[in-house]
C-alpha cells in the first residue's frame, strides 16, 4: 500500500509544476496588461502593399489580405 | 451644412473649412493627409480598415523636443541602455482603439531603428526598443508626434525614475488558492470518518501534509493582517483585521495542537479557505483605472525643459530645476511658462486654462508679470523670471502640508468600524462561554473559547465592503464616473456639504452663448463677416463661425490676420474688421468683463458679439436635487461678471464666493471641516488642487478624461454632471447594501456560535459554514449593486 506515497509525491510535484508556472507567468508580467494582448492576437501581417509595391514580385508573395477577409 | 458632411479620411473630423483631396479622399487639414502618406508609403493602410477615421491629426511643433538633445535628460527617461540598444516607456494620451494599437506596434515599419514596440493599451503607454545608432531618443519621439501619436513627456517622468508593479497580491492570491485547493484534497476523508482501514493508517501522513502546505498560507499570504492589525492596535484601533487575525492565528495554534496530540484533523481548510477569499475580497477592490492618475500635481504639466537665452543672446535648453531668479527664457507657441517671471517681449496672450480652467486667453503687456502654468498661445515670448519653479505663486500651493497626509488613514472605513464593536462582543462571548464550561467541564473550555474565535472570524463582514464596493466601482467606471478607490463611495455616502467651483466645473469650456450687441448687420454684412471667419483659426472665430447662419461660400478680394489683433475682409469695396476694440477703432471701453469680439464695416462701427459662459446642462436640476440634502455653495477664482446670471441659474440663497485665491479655497474648504463638515468638493483646474485634496471627496470634473486633472478621488465625465446627484444617492445605497450584509453575516455568526458555544463545532461544520456565508455574501453584495447600476442607465 505504499503506492499511496508514490501517488502523492506524484499529485503534490504536478500540483507544484503548475503553481510555478503561475508564479512564472505573473513575474514575467503577463498580467500587468490583460487587455491589450487579446487584441494583439487579433493582427497578422496586415501590411497592404501600394500600387508600386504591387508590381516587385517579390513582395507580392507576402500576404495580402482584402478587406472582406479582416474583421 | 453641405461642406460640413465630409468628414476627414484620417481623423473623422468634420472638414469645415475646405478639405484637402488626395488619392480620392479628403482630409482635414495637411497633417493628416502626411500622416496618411506616412502610412501609405510605409503600407500600413489597414490602420484604416481596421477603424475608420481612427487617427489624431498631428501637432508638431518645431523645436519643442530639443531638450532631448540633453544627455543629462534622457538618461533620466531611458529604462534600458547598453550602449547600442535602448528601451523607453513613453506616455501617450492619444492611444484610444485597436488601430492605434496596431499602428504603434508596428512602428518598426516606419523606422527601421526600431527593433520592437509593445503597447500597453490600458496604461495608454508604449515600449520602444531601439537602436541607438541608427535613431535618437528625439527622432523617436518627433516621428511619434508625426504621426499623430504625441508622447507625453513631463517633469514627473523626470522625477519618477523607475517605477516597479506591486504584483505581491497576485502571489499571495497564487499560493492560498494552490494551498487551499491541496488542503481540501487531503482533508476529504475526515470529512466522511469513514472508517476505511488504509485511510486511517495514513490519516498522520495526511494531516502533516495539511500543515506543511498552510504554512505558507499563514506566513506569507496572511501576513497582512498580522501587519494591519498590529498597526491598529499600536495606535489603539481594533480595526477589522484585529479579530481576522486573532481568527487565524487560534485556528493555526489549534489545528497544530490538535494533529500533534493526534486529538483530531484541525482545521486547516477552513484556515486557508478564509485567507484564499479574503484574498480575493482584496484584488476585486483593487480596480484602479490605470490610465487615469489620481495623484497628478503640477510636475505632470510642466515641461521637462525650457530655452533659455544666455547672455550671448544664445539659446540653450535648461532644465527646469536649474531655471535661476534672472534668467531670460524664451517660450515659444504653446508652450507652458514653468515660473513666474516678466514679460520681455511685446505682448503676450496666455492661456490659463491649466491653472483656472478659463479658456480664454488672457492679454498681456511687455512689463507685465505671467504666472507659472500659463500657456503661449500665440508666437514666442520672451520672459525674464522672477522665482524659481517650487517657488512660483502656483507650485507653491503643493508645499501646503495637505498633500503630505494620505486620505484613506484618515477616515475610519464602516467596516473597522464595525470592527472595534464586533471585536469586543466576540472576546465578550468567548470568555463567558469558556468560563460557564470551567464550571461544568473543565476540559471543554479551551476547546470552546477557541471555537468561538474561530467560527466568529469575520470573514463574510470583511468580504461585504470589498464586494459591494467593488462592484460599484465597476459600474460607476462605466458610467464614467472614475473612482480612485473603493473607500471614496463610503466617504461619498456621508458628505453633507459640496463645494462647486465654478468655470470649467460648471461652465463648459467647449461651447459658448453668444450674444449680438449693436447695430443690426444686413444679410450682406453677415456674409462677409462669415467668410472672412472662415479663413480665421483663432478659438473666438470659429466659435462664431459655428454660430452664424448659413452663407454661400465666396472668395474674399483681401484677407489679412493680425495675430492678437483680429481680421480684415475686403469683397467687392465692402470692407470688415472683426477683433478687439482698438483694433476696429472703437474707442468707448465697455465695462463687460465677459470676452467680446467687434464688428466694423467700412471703418463704421457696428457692435459687438459677447461670449458669455456656458453652463452644463442640466446645472440648476443637480443643484436643486443635491440641495435637498447637501448644504450648496459655489466658489470662484473669477471676478464677479457672472453674479447675476449664476443667481437665476441656482437655487435662492446659494452662497456664491468670487475672488477666491487656490489657497483660499483650501482655507475655506478646512474650515467647514473644522465645524465638523463632510465637504465634498468639485473642481477641475490646478487651482482647485489644493481644495481637492483638503475636501473629504475631491472630484474633478474632465471634458476629457485622457486629458489631465489634478490629484483628486474621483474624475467625473464632464457629460455625466447632470447625473451627480444620481451617483451621491447610489454611493449611499451601497453603503446601505454593506449594512445589510453585515447583518446577513451576523445571523451566520449567531449559528456558528451556538455550536462553538455548546461545544459541538467539528471541523466539517466550520469548514461548510464559513464558505457558504462567504459566498452567500458576495452573492448578495454582487447582486444588490447590480441593481443599482441599472437604474443608474
Amino acid at each position: 500500500m505504499s503506492v499511496i506515497y508514490l501517488l502523492l509525491t506524484i499529485s503534490i510535484v504536478v500540483a507544484l509544476v503548475f503553481f510555478a508556472a503561475f508564479i512564472i507567468s505573473v513575474r514575467s508580467g503577463q498580467y500587468d496588461d490583460s487587455y491589450t494582448p487579446s487584441v494583439r492576437m487579433l493582427f497578422e501581417d496586415e501590411l497592404i502593399k501600394t500600387k508600386a509595391a504591387k508590381s516587385d514580385p517579390k513582395i507580392k508573395k507576402s500576404i495580402q489580405l482584402n478587406k472582406k477577409q479582416n474583421l | 451644412m453641405f461642406q460640413n458632411m465630409t468628414k476627414c479620411y484620417h481623423c473623422s473630423d468634420n472638414c469645415s473649412t475646405t478639405a484637402i483631396v488626395f488619392d480620392e479622399k479628403n482630409f482635414c487639414c495637411n497633417g493628416c493627409k502626411t500622416v496618411y502618406e506616412i502610412f501609405q508609403t510605409n503600407d500600413l493602410t489597414y490602420f484604416y480598415d481596421l477603424q475608420s477615421g481612427a487617427g489624431t491629426s498631428p501637432k508638431v511643433i518645431e523645436g519643442k523636443y530639443d531638450f532631448l538633445n540633453s544627455d543629462k535628460i534622457t538618461r533620466r527617461l531611458i529604462e534600458f541602455d547598453d550602449g547600442t540598444i535602448q528601451i523607453v516607456n513613453l506616455f501617450i494620451p492619444g492611444i484610444h482603439c485597436s488601430s492605434c494599437i496596431w499602428v504603434l506596434e508596428n512602428l518598426k515599419k516606419l523606422h527601421p531603428g526600431v527593433t520592437n514596440s509593445q503597447v500597453d493599451f490600458p496604461k495608454k503607454m508604449i515600449r520602444v526598443t531601439f537602436k541607438r545608432e541608427e535613431v535618437s531618443l528625439k527622432d523617436l519621439v518627433i516621428l511619434l508626434a508625426r504621426i499623430g501619436y504625441e508622447p507625453y513627456i513631463s517633469l514627473d517622468d523626470y522625477d519618477k525614475g523607475q517605477s516597479t508593479t506591486d504584483r505581491s497580491i497576485l502571489y499571495k492570491l497564487g499560493v492560498a488558492g494552490f494551498a487551499f485547493g491541496n488542503i481540501m484534497f487531503l482533508s476529504f476523508p475526515e470529512y466522511f470518518e469513514a472508517g476505511e482501514f488504509w485511510l486511517d493508517q495514513y490519516k498522520g501522513l495526511f494531516r502533516w501534509l495539511m500543515f506543511v502546505f498552510s504554512l505558507p498560507v499563514v506566513f506569507y499570504a496572511g501576513s497582512d493582517y498580522f501587519i494591519s492589525a498590529y498597526k491598529g492596535l499600536r495606535s489603539k484601533l481594533l480595526n477589522i483585521n484585529v479579530p481576522i487575525a486573532l481568527g487565524i492565528l487560534v485556528l493555526f495554534l489549534r489545528s497544530s495542537f490538535e494533529i500533534a496530540f493526534n486529538l483530531g484533523s484541525g482545521f486547516f481548510d477552513s484556515l486557508t479557505g478564509l485567507i484564499f477569499f479574503l484574498l480575493v475580497g482584496r484584488f476585486f477592490q483593487q480596480k484602479t483605472y490605470s490610465f487615469l492618475s489620481f495623484e497628478r500635481d503640477y510636475k505632470s504639466y510642466f515641461p521637462i525643459a525650457v530655452t533659455r537665452l544666455n547672455e550671448e543672446k544664445k539659446e540653450e535648453t535648461v532644465q527646469v530645476y536649474d531655471i535661476k531668479r534672472g534668467d531670460r527664457l524664451l517660450i515659444r507657441n504653446k508652450e507652458l511658462i514653468p515660473v513666474d517671471g516678466i514679460l520681455i517681449s511685446n505682448k503676450a496672450q496666455i492661456d490659463y486654462s491649466f491653472v483656472t480652467g478659463e479658456s480664454e486667453p488672457v492679454k498681456k503687456n511687455s512689463g507685465d508679470k505671467v504666472f507659472a502654468g500659463g500657456r503661449q498661445s500665440y508666437g514666442a515670448i520672451e520672459i525674464e523670471t522672477l522665482k524659481s519653479v517650487s517657488q512660483s505663486y502656483l507650485t507653491q500651493l503643493w508645499s501646503n502640508s495637505v498633500f503630505e497626509k494620505d486620505k484613506a488613514t484618515i477616515f475610519q472605513t464602516l467596516t473597522d468600524s464595525i470592527g472595534k464593536r464586533f471585536t469586543i462582543a466576540v472576546l465578550t462571548i468567548a470568555i463567558i462561554a469558556a468560563s460557564f464550561w470551567m464550571f461544568h467541564d473543565s476540559s471543554k473550555a479551551l476547546n470552546v473559547f477557541t471555537a468561538v474565535l474561530i467560527i466568529a472570524c469575520p470573514c463574510a463582514i470583511a468580504l461585504a465592503a470589498p464586494f459591494t464596493l467593488g462592484n460599484m466601482l465597476r459600474i460607476f467606471g462605466r458610467n464614467k464616473f472614475y473612482l480612485k478607490d473603493s473607500g471614496v463611495i463610503e466617504q461619498l455616502a456621508l458628505i453633507d456639504t459640496a463645494i462647486f467651483d465654478k468655470t470649467g466645473t460648471i461652465t463648459t469650456t467647449q461651447s459658448k452663448a453668444i450674444t449680438y450687441e449693436g447695430m443690426e448687420l444686413t444679410a450682406e454684412e453677415e456674409s462677409l463677416l462669415k467668410n472672412t471667419l472662415r479663413a480665421s483659426n483663432h478659438p473666438l472665430s470659429r466659435s462664431l463661425y459655428e454660430l452664424l447662419k448659413e452663407h454661400n461660400i465666396e472668395t474674399l478680394d483681401d484677407y489679412t490676420e493680425y495675430t492678437g489683433k483680429g481680421v480684415h475682409g475686403v469683397k467687392d469695396k465692402s470692407d470688415i474688421k472683426v477683433g478687439s476694440a482698438d483694433f476696429v477703432g472703437h474707442q468707448q471701453q465697455s465695462d463687460y468683463k465677459s470676452t467680446a469680439v467687434h464688428v466694423s464695416t467700412n471703418d463704421l462701427y457696428k457692435g459687438c458679439f459677447v461670449f458669455h459662459n456656458n453652463y452644463r446642462e442640466g446645472v440648476s436640476e443637480v443643484f436643486e436635487n443635491m440641495g435637498r440634502y447637501l448644504d450648496l455653495a459655489v466658489i470662484s477664482g473669477d471676478n464677479e461678471g457672472e453674479k447675476g446670471r449664476l443667481e437665476k441659474l441656482l437655487p435662492k440663497l446659494t452662497p456664491l464666493f468670487f475672488n477666491q485665491k487656490p489657497t483660499d479655497k483650501l482655507e475655506f474648504i478646512k474650515e467647514l471641516q473644522a465645524n465638523d463638515k463632510k465637504v465634498l468638493m468639485v473642481g477641475d483646474g490646478l487651482n482647485d488642487a489644493g481644495a481637492l485634496a483638503q475636501s473629504n471627496v475631491g472630484l474633478a470634473i474632465s471634458e476629457n478624461i485622457n486629458v489631465f486633472s489634478p490629484a483628486c478621488d474621483g474624475i467625473l465625465d464632464a457629460t455625466k454632471f447632470r447625473y451627480l446627484n444620481k451617483y451621491i444617492l447610489a454611493s449611499k445605497k451601497a453603503v446601505k447594501i454593506i449594512k445589510l450584509c453585515f447583518v446577513l453575516s451576523l445571523m451566520y455568526n449567531v449559528v456558528g456560535l451556538y455550536f462553538a458555544v455548546t461545544g459541538q463545532l467539528e471541523p466539517v461544520i466550520a469548514a461548510i459554514l464559513m464558505p457558504l456565508s462567504s459566498i452567500s455574501i458576495v452573492a448578495f453584495a454582487t447582486l444588490a449593486t447590480n441593481m443599482i447600476g441599472k437604474k443608474l442607465n
